[in-house]
């Protein structure tokens, strides 16, 4: 029979000045299974637990209720002082008799006296049917995915690596470096971005434990934390990386030529060609939708032209597999089509340019070697136009939420104009600067100084052509007036959008995304770059609208986290999780539809015993079960329980009120 | 089509049964672990009063609340049970609560058509931060149960006697 120990604490006068303790003392011992009672003034304390320590030994005691605070205050404290005496920690219940009695009904000592002993009781009988638990420990295989290879992504490899722990980053484009590689400088420093990115891109090429798997994708991740296996796409690229020495030959011969999209299709790029000139790795690809001897089979100069013979034209997309114990997720972000300002004549003018789209003008690298230029014409600006909040904040057009980066880059614009082009004119249309961060205010300001940009708080109405310029129509809230600004040229701050791939993405890891795309955090607070899905991480734009310092502090945190999940060869886990009971289990398969972090899987099980015949049961993966106890619930054959929180457990407090 | 179902459930719990004058109703309040619970224990650091009647069953989540507990507790010791998750959208384990409020929809109206007066079982959201939402969820549910009496209606000891 069960041998109940009762230990009732005072609270120093929070319990005992409401609650008759030693009457609750008294009520307990008249329970057939408790064994033994007490009370004492702070049980949490020292000798508190020494009591408890004792008494589990000299009483030969089964389970432990301990009433005194709320379980989520000291139920580890109690659980350890069980331990220490050598009894399995999960025989402990806490009766919750301070902020669930004494602290709620201090005008009425009878009735809380009475509320504290049912308590009690609920808790005896719980207790009686208590189980021993131990932690689960689930083997951890330690190597790390990272999804995109832009600053989060390379960010967060690299301090992953440096922990010496392996990384798989796989990258969909044929070099990394992401947004990043393709700005001129940064805000507010006015770094140049190429000088502090290319050295890490180097690093991530030439990291030991870090394998760069460029131009792929992922096809699938199936399993649970410390346990994953991914499989990776590599795209065809028809170019040997191993034998080719990056010399250039290919595509300076191509004939073909297409828009370049590093260059936001100012300027051509070949059919076989790397993205820039420090791309990492620095090996051509073909493009297959433009190569002419892949559409057509005419061409081959970019093979013939190949001293090493790297060129295959054969290739084929190839399947790899990767165990992997976690994933960082940073797939970054797009940028927002403004197609929907008809009024501005997007579209129809050719000198209504986007921000990347003028970053990479004026971009030293870029195609027209740092000087902006109008579309139209090619002659250089000198009044320029910038509006911001195209399509943030703009719940009719676009959408809803700040992009956060856009009054910083704007404002850099401003000042990479007054470097570039002298004599030119900043005339800036704003809704709100905002400019919260380290240095940012401070930036913002001398800028307005420094390059005297004209600021005009009011939205644009209308831009329409005269002559070769462009009229800005818009209104200055600031003195209640139209204002009209002619332009020769007029930047669009677009909207910060998830990445268009994200939802395929998050659904085939399983983890949630929000109704814009961008995927959901654990926590908005406490757990920002962890997912519901425990091992999978979120990096920069992946979560919401980034600025540099923000992304790369979320992609160390990613590491960290990576980190800690191997920071043992297996993972400690809370034994209060779902169990079957195949011999009950019919098959009905409910609680794999309920199951919210898909821990539930059938398998195939002998009919009886010797028999040939199969049926199908339930089973739960120990290492994804969170035990929420849903599948309990929808059990109709009553196979499945929840440790810690069993029907016996649950049904013996309510009959024992 | 819904209320006329509704008005076709008359309840069959009779009122006439006089409560004694010292009667005082015991209700089950069923709470999950990570949002109810928490909330019910911010009312008592927060010294907020309540009636004395519900005692609190912790589980890991509502939709943990098997229908078996309600009729059990209605069988057994309780006259009243009040079972409160999350917020919807804010539940610990995705999706539980949603789950939840659908199985007790459902077993609120197999109690119903058996004979319980709706407001025997009662469900609620309470976040962790809702101290004073908790006192005044219970308050509201013992005084709709005392308003009710006992409940006899499916009581073990009336079968047994």
């Amino acid at each position: 029979m069960a041998r109940v120990g009762v230990f009732v604490c005072f609270c120093g006068a929070n319990i005992a000045d409401f609650v008759d303790v030693p009457a609750v003392v008294e009520e307990a011992k008249r329970i057939r299974e408790v064994k033994f009672a007490i009370d004492y003034k702070y049980m949490c304390s020292d000798p508190g637990q020494q009591q408890i320590r004792d008494a589990i030994v000299q009483h030969r005691l089964t389970s432990i209720v301990v009433a005194a605070c709320s379980p989520r205050m000291h139920e580890k404290t109690f659980r350890k002082a069980l331990s220490d005496a050598g009894m399995n920690p999960y025989l402990l219940e806490v009766a919750n008799i301070r902020e669930h009695s004494s602290w709620v009904h201090q005008k009425d000592k009878k009735a809380a006296t009475a509320k504290a002993a049912d308590l009690v009781r609920m808790a005896v009988a719980k207790s009686i049917a208590n189980e021993q638990l131990h932690e689960i420990s689930v083997p951890v295989t330690k190597r790390a995915l990272v999804i995109g290879g832009g600053i989060a992504g390379i960010q967060a490899a690299l301090d992953i690596a440096d922990a010496r722990i392996p990384v798989v980053l796989v990258e969909k484009s044929p070099s990394i470096g992401g947004k990043m590689a393709q700005l001129d400088e940064t805000f507010p420093t006015l770094d140049c971005s190429q000088c502090i990115l290319t050295p890490k891109m180097v690093d991530v090429a030439s990291h030991p434990y870090i394998e760069l798997i460029p131009y792929a994708e992922v096809l699938e991740l199936d399993g649970f934390v410390g346990n994953y296996k991914a499989k990776i796409k590599k795209k065809a690229s028809y170019v040997n990386f191993k034998t080719c020495t990056g010399c250039g030959a290919c595509w300076q011969k191509c004939p073909v030529k297409v828009p370049n999209e590093y260059n936001m299709g100012i300027d051509k790029r070949k059919a076989i060609y790397t993205p820039f000139p420090q791309a990492v790795p620095n090996k051509p690809v073909i493009d297959a939708r433009y190569c002419t001897m892949l559409t057509k089979g005419k061409c081959g100069i970019c093979s013939k032209v190949c001293e090493k013979g790297s060129i295959d034209y054969k290739m084929q997309d190839e399947i790899i597999e990767r165990e992997i114990g976690a994933v960082v997720v940073a797939t970054g972000y797009d940028l927002w089509d403004p197609k929907p300002y008809e009024e501005y004549g997007v579209g129809r003018f050719k000198d209504i340019i986007t921000s990347l789209e003028f970053e990479r003008m004026v971009s030293a690298n870029g195609p027209t070697n740092g000087v902006p230029v109008r579309p139209s014409d090619g002659k250089i600006p000198k009044n320029v136009v910038f509006i911001k909040c195209i399509g943030s904040r703009d719940e009719a057009k676009g959408i809803e939420y700040c992009s956060k980066i856009c009054c910083m880059y704007t404002t850099k614009h401003t000042i990479l104009l007054h470097h570039k082009v002298h004599g030119s004119h900043s005339y800036v249309f704003y809704m709100d600067i905002r400019a919260a961060g380290k240095g940012y205010e401070e930036f913002v300001k001398k800028a307005q100084v420094d390059t005297g940009a004209t600021y005009l708080r009011g939205r644009v109405s209308k831009i329409y052509k005269k002559g070769d310029k462009l009229m800005v129509r818009g209104e200055d809230a600031q003195i209640g007036q139209v204002v009209e600004v002619e332009a020769d040229l007029v930047v669009l701050a677009t909207a910060v959008v998830p990445n268009k791939d994200n939802p395929d993405l998050a659904r085939l890891l399983g983890v949630s995304y929000d109704k814009y795309g961008y995927m959901s955090e654990a926590h908005p607070k406490l757990r920002p770059v962890e997912t519901a899905k425990a091992g999978i991480f979120l990096a920069g734009c992946t979560q919401a609208p980034k600025d540099i310092p923000d992304t790369v502090a979320q992609a160390s945190a990613c590491a960290a986290k990576v980190c800690g999940i191997f920071s043992g060869d297996t993972m400690k886990k809370d034994p209060m999780i779902s169990t079957v009971n195949k011999e009950f289990c019919s098959g009905c398969q409910n609680c794999v539809k309920v199951c919210p972090y898909g821990a539930i899987v059938t398998e195939e099980v002998p009919m009886g015993h010797g028999s040939k015949e199969m049926r199908t049961v339930a089973k739960i993966n120990e290492g994804v079960c969170q035990g929420c106890g849903s599948c309990v619930a929808v059990c109709r054959s009553m196979a499945i329980s929840l440790a810690g929180f069993t029907d016996p457990q649950i049904i013996n407090e309510i009959v024992s009120i | 089509m819904e209320a006329a179902v509704n008005n076709q459930l008359v309840s069959i719990e009779k009122p006439e049964i006089v409560a004694p004058p010292d009667w005082e109703p015991v209700i089950i309040g069923i709470l999950c672990n990570w949002c109810s619970y928490a909330g019910s224990d911010l009312t008592g650091t927060s010294r907020i009063q309540y009636p004395p009647n519900i005692r609190i069953i912790r589980v890991p989540c509502s939709s943990r609340v098997d229908p078996w507990f309600l009729i059990k507790s209605l069988q057994t010791t309780a006259d009243g049970v009040l079972v409160s998750g999350c917020h919807p959208g804010d539940c610990h384990y995705i999706s539980g609560n949603y789950y939840a409020r659908r199985r007790f929809l459902v077993t609120k109206k197999l109690l119903n058509f058996v004979g319980f007066h709706e407001n025997r079982v009662q469900f609620s959201w309470v976040s962790a931060a809702e101290g004073p939402k908790f006192a005044k969820v219970v308050a509201k549910v013992t005084e709709d149960i005392k308003k009710l009496g006992p409940l006899h209606l499916y009581k073990k000891e009336n079968f047994e006697k």
